[in-house]
């Protein structure tokens, strides 16, 4: 059994390769803590969890991928499956805009919003890139993931990784599990599945993703931005306020123009009559 | 900014951030503004701008009174307001600009009370030694401060929108100077307007009206640049278009009506009088222009979410 240490930086490596959909990670997370759920959504696809929220802190996500051409026998590729999950980013949008302190980094170096602090201000979910936090409609605070904090302190595994059936959430220490990834997808480019790749395992986005996944396609396609677009909201301060600062000199320059081309001295006090605009 | 060559990709949630808001900008914005004028007026202007400047630190005080009423009801825990002073981050528009509507607070309601005060309308002999205070060397400091953070109170909200990773509001870094350009153009279409109320401000009205009219043109630039930097990032039609649009005609009538017309004290004629029309004609175009700047901010919440 998995030793658990705090201080040491712990994930998930999610391989989208071996996803099922089988969802039992949705149902483990939810029952573990003791998420109501919503009701299911009933779109033109097989996913009826919809996306990742308050309530749904696990969504396995049914990408549909069916080629318009048809496709040699063991070549079709209908179905992306991915167990969608809170990224635990390294540089997190969500804990670098927090303005209560509600948003901390743990001893298991996972990303956790503490309940009891969060004021509901929704900052942290204008931030996040991946569209995982959302205000608890019941407690009325932000809610998502925490990569099973309790069950860590006790020693355990998250409910998600225990759960999962295939391996294709694997829970460990964060070095070991990118060694495993690495080797993961070298093994499926050497059978012929070039497109394999990994993605938040190097510090390409985010500063390197706790929660990492190998992907059979581009990130775009999982619904996950690309390194070139994987930017922090902290990049709009330096312009924002230098437009603010320029604007505010512009404006002081405008009023002292303002005073100097000041029409005429003071008048005596007007009356105000009714009368006609012509008379004027 | 890193410069993207495609268009930018966003998978954010909404933060459901909508009427309060939307309020709290749009008050937030006149009364830095009128700080900001009020100030202005006390540090570069003459004796007899006086007058003047006190109306915009008597506007200052109510505009602010919604923001933290506004701002609270918006939190999905009103009672942990106070949460956010737990902490300071110098990176976080939202952290900053709590601290920041503390600080501009207090410096709003002195104000108002020591206009108060020299105005003959509160006599307290304590109130009258600490306005004195403020005739010596703590005067010109004191409204250069206040300036300072109406400024920032005015401007920062749309800092606030661009930190953050949802399409629009991220796409582009002209939404501070935008929304401070726009506070102030409303600020002084009401003090223009308000002069009417107190005629010892009348020699400023004209210096308030040209202002008006600048600050309009600034508006009118950053409009310009905001849907530049939209383009770049592939994000015009979704600020611009159906039914956004339509806000953003009313700004821009508020914008052109405020440039065509005057909200500031209209002439009086050769016997001083006022045509009964044209005050009507002032008051409509300073509806307009407020008007216009609460659906500007609109656009700008609501296209995004």
């Amino acid at each position: 059994m998995l030793e658990i240490t705090p201080g040491k930086a712990y994930g998930f490596f999610t391989d989208t390769s071996v996803c099922i959909g089988c969802k039992a990670c949705e149902v483990a997370c939810k029952q573990w803590n003791l998420l109501d759920g919503n009701s299911p959504v009933f779109g033109d696809g097989y996913d009826n969890t919809g996306s990742l929220d308050a309530q749904n802190w696990r969504h396995v996500q049914f990408i549909d991928n069916v080629p318009d051409s048809a496709t040699t026998i063991g070549n079709g590729k209908a179905w992306l499956m991915m167990s969608d999950v809170c990224k635990h980013c390294t540089h997190a949008s969500c804990l670098e805009v927090c303005p209560t302190g509600a948003i901390i980094r743990t001893e298991f170096d996972s990303v956790f919003i503490q309940p009891d602090v969060c004021n509901g201000c929704r900052d942290c979910i204008a931030a996040c890139p991946y569209g995982v936090i959302e205000m608890d409609e019941h407690t009325k605070v932000a809610q998502k993931c925490t990569l099973c904090y309790d069950r860590l302190q006790g020693g355990l595994e998250p409910a998600c990784a225990k759960a999962c059936p295939t391996q294709s959430i694997q829970f460990g220490p964060l070095t070991e599990l990118r060694e495993k990834a690495k080797q993961r997808v070298d093994a499926l480019h050497s059978q012929g599945v070039p497109e394999a790749r990994l993605y938040g395992a190097d510090e390409s986005v985010y500063g390197g993703l706790n929660a990492f996944f190998l992907l059979m396609d581009e990130p775009e396609k999982y619904n996950l931005p690309n390194a070139a677009n994987a930017v922090l909201p902290r990049r709009n301060n330096f312009g924002g306020y230098l437009t603010a600062a320029v604007t505010a000199a512009l404006a002081v320059i405008g009023g002292l123009v303002a005073l100097r081309r000041r029409r005429e001295p003071a008048r005596a006090p007007v009356k105000e009559e009714h009368r006609d605009d012509a008379a004027s | 900014m890193t410069p993207l060559l495609d268009d930018a990709q966003h998978f954010v949630r909404d933060p459901d951030w909508t009427w309060y808001i939307l309020g709290y900008f749009f008050f937030a914005g006149l009364s830095g503004g009128s700080y900001i004028l009020a100030s202005f007026l006390r540090l570069f202007g003459k004796s007899v701008d006086e007058p003047a400047a006190r109306l915009g630190y008597y506007i200052a005080f109510p505009a602010l009174l919604p923001c933290p009423v506004l701002l609270t009801l918006d939190l999905g825990k009103p009672l942990r307001f106070y949460h956010m002073l737990f902490t300071f981050k110098w990176w976080s528009p939202m952290s900053v600009g709590a601290w920041a509507l503390v600080v501009f607070g207090a410096m709003v309601t002195a104000s108002f009370v020591e206009v108060l005060v020299r105005d003959g309308k509160l006599r307290m002999g304590l109130l009258r030694g600490a306005v004195r205070l403020l005739d010596g060397f703590l005067g010109k400091p004191w409204a250069f401060v206040g300036a300072l953070f109406g400024l920032f109170i005015a401007g920062y909200t749309g800092v606030l929108l661009s930190v953050s990773n949802q399409p629009v509001w991220s796409d582009t870094w002209a939404l501070g100077g935008l929304f401070l350009a726009s506070g102030l153009s409303g600020s002084a279409a009401l003090m223009g307007w308000l002069v009417r109320f107190r005629h010892d401000a009348e020699p400023t009205a004209s210096v308030i009206g040209v202002s008006e009219r600048m600050f309009q043109v600034l508006e009118l630039v950053l409009i310009a640049v905001f849907a530049i930097t939209l383009i770049q990032a592939g994000a015009f039609g979704r600020a611009f278009g159906y039914p956004w649009i339509m806000l953003w005609l009313v700004a821009w009538l508020g914008i052109v009506g405020g440039l065509s017309f005057r909200s500031a004290r209209p002439s009086p004629g050769p016997d001083g009088t006022l045509a009964t029309s044209r005050v009507h004609t002032a008051t409509l175009t300073m509806m307009l222009v407020l008007i216009g700047i609460l659906a500007l901010r609109a656009a700008v919440i609501f296209s995004a979410q």
